[in-house]
């Protein structure tokens, strides 16, 4: 192989910040968006597409000798969704809080581009071990931005952090807007701008939109006609 | 079921639960395809389509099948597999009995399969509660709320192009922050739809 392999250490840490799946390679924008009203529901998500990640991406490369080539991505589906069952299960058992507050977007994990992706990019064509670390890295780096952002539309938004009432009005008064839906496109808009910025610095692309990373990215730039860069 | 009913599930679906500046499903081809006004409009037909029949099928599947055997936990995998095998049935038939129309749609089908809004509307008319002529009449709501939402979009970004924009706004961070605007002026919505029947 002419390409240098990456050390485990760097493909479990490249999700966190230098690939971090939602704010430099833009995917899985539904959820970030939707279930981020709070930075519990942030970590809640994250843990639970860390989970189905992990569960997939092992199962995937297990199989990835054996999935025929042309029906990879309905067989990556149903794996996926069979995980994303028995996560939605436990969360049902264990912590019903989440899974009133998750609602519709748990079983949307089906459809997350995060988990389709790795799955075609990296699980089907690297060994169990890698795709583990990958799974775990990719997961967190979701689960840091989910629950960044999450903080700060709390904490702005409602004057309170993981449920702790940090500000109940006397100082300043929360502003609604930024857990309403505006704020969620807003808050994302700049945090990938301030991700682009300290991108800039070190002399990297800024980030462009999931289209190109997604498994479905052949039929999207004939889609948005070359819109893919 | 009046008609009244039925006009307000479609009303809520267009403008108070639009799918997309609401709920945020259907996100990526949200910001991947709507920079042009054409290719926004094609999209969302095809979200249209594939939503109303997708929902006509796993309604009585859910109904008749899963519920009544107990199986309610697979209806994620079931849904999920249904909607895949749907658009591959439609580019098919589209292809040999509409070519005009798969012409126009048929490069959007494939993409609408890992649609978070094709199986959030099928899953949503299950957890609320609807009949299936309410789940069709909100699954046709929800697409015309999906085009809705593109065209007025599409036309925001023609502005954006000729705009001087900071560097680090540029693209991405600029674009959510106008979709941020227009999910404002959808807020104004609120209430609208059963302020008129009630």
């Amino acid at each position: 192989m002419a390409k240098k392999q990456k050390s485990y250490g760097e493909i479990f840490t490249a999700g966190f910040v230098k690939e971090n799946p939602v704010l430099r390679l833009v995917l899985g924008t539904c959820p970030t968006l939707a279930v981020t009203t709070q930075a519990f529901n942030g970590l809640g998500m994250g843990a639970a597409a860390t989970l189905v990640l992990l569960g997939s991406n092992i199962v995937i490369s297990l199989l990835r000798n054996i999935i025929p080539d042309k029906v990879r991505i309905p067989a990556f589906i149903t794996i996926i969704a069979g995980f994303v069952t028995i996560i939605q299960m436990l969360v049902k058992a264990f912590v019903p809080a989440l899974d009133s507050a998750l609602g519709i977007y748990l079983p949307l994990i089906v459809v997350n581009c995060i988990i389709l992706g790795r799955a075609e990019s990296f699980a089907s064509k690297n060994k169990v071990l890698p795709s583990i670390l990958d799974a775990l890295g990719m997961g967190i780096g979701f689960t840091i931005a989910l629950f960044l952002m999450g903080s700060i539309r709390e904490i702005i938004g409602n004057g309170s952090w993981m449920g702790i009432v940090l500000n109940n009005g006397s100082i300043i008064q929360p502003m609604l807007i930024l857990i309403l839906p505006p704020g969620g496109f807003f808050v994302f808009g700049m945090l990938i701008a301030l991700f682009n910025r300290i991108a800039e610095g070190k002399g990297k692309e800024p980030a462009t939109l999931s289209c190109c990373n997604c498994p479905q990215a052949a039929s999207c730039m004939k889609a948005s006609e070359g819109g893919c860069k | 079921m009046s008609i009244t009913g039925l006009v307000s599930i479609f009303l809520a679906a267009i403008l108070t639960n639009n799918y997309i500046l609401s709920k945020f499903l259907g996100i990526c081809p949200f910001l991947g395809v709507s920079k042009k006004l054409d290719t926004a409009v094609s999209m969302s037909a095809a979200v249209i389509v594939v939503m109303v029949v997708a929902t006509a099928v796993t309604w009585p599947i859910q109904t008749f099948l899963l519920d009544r055997f107990g199986l309610g936990y697979l209806q994620t995998i079931v849904f999920i597999l249904i909607i895949a095998a749907l658009v591959q049935f439609i580019e098919i038939f589209m292809k040999k009995n509409m070519p005009p129309l798969y012409q126009a749609l048929g490069v959007y089908l494939p993409l609408i399969t890992t649609n978070c809004a094709v199986l959030g509307v099928t899953t949503l008319n299950i957890t609320s509660g609807y009949n299936y002529v309410e789940s069709l009449i909100n699954a046709a709501g929800s697409g015309v709320g999906f085009l809705v939402a593109m065209v007025l979009f599409a036309g925001v970004r023609g502005k954006l192009e000729t705009a001087d924009i900071p560097k680090s706004m540029q693209g991405l961070p600029i674009t959510l922050v106008s979709a941020s605007i227009v999910a404002c002026s959808f807020l104004g919505f609120g209430g609208l739809v059963d302020g008129i029947f009630k």
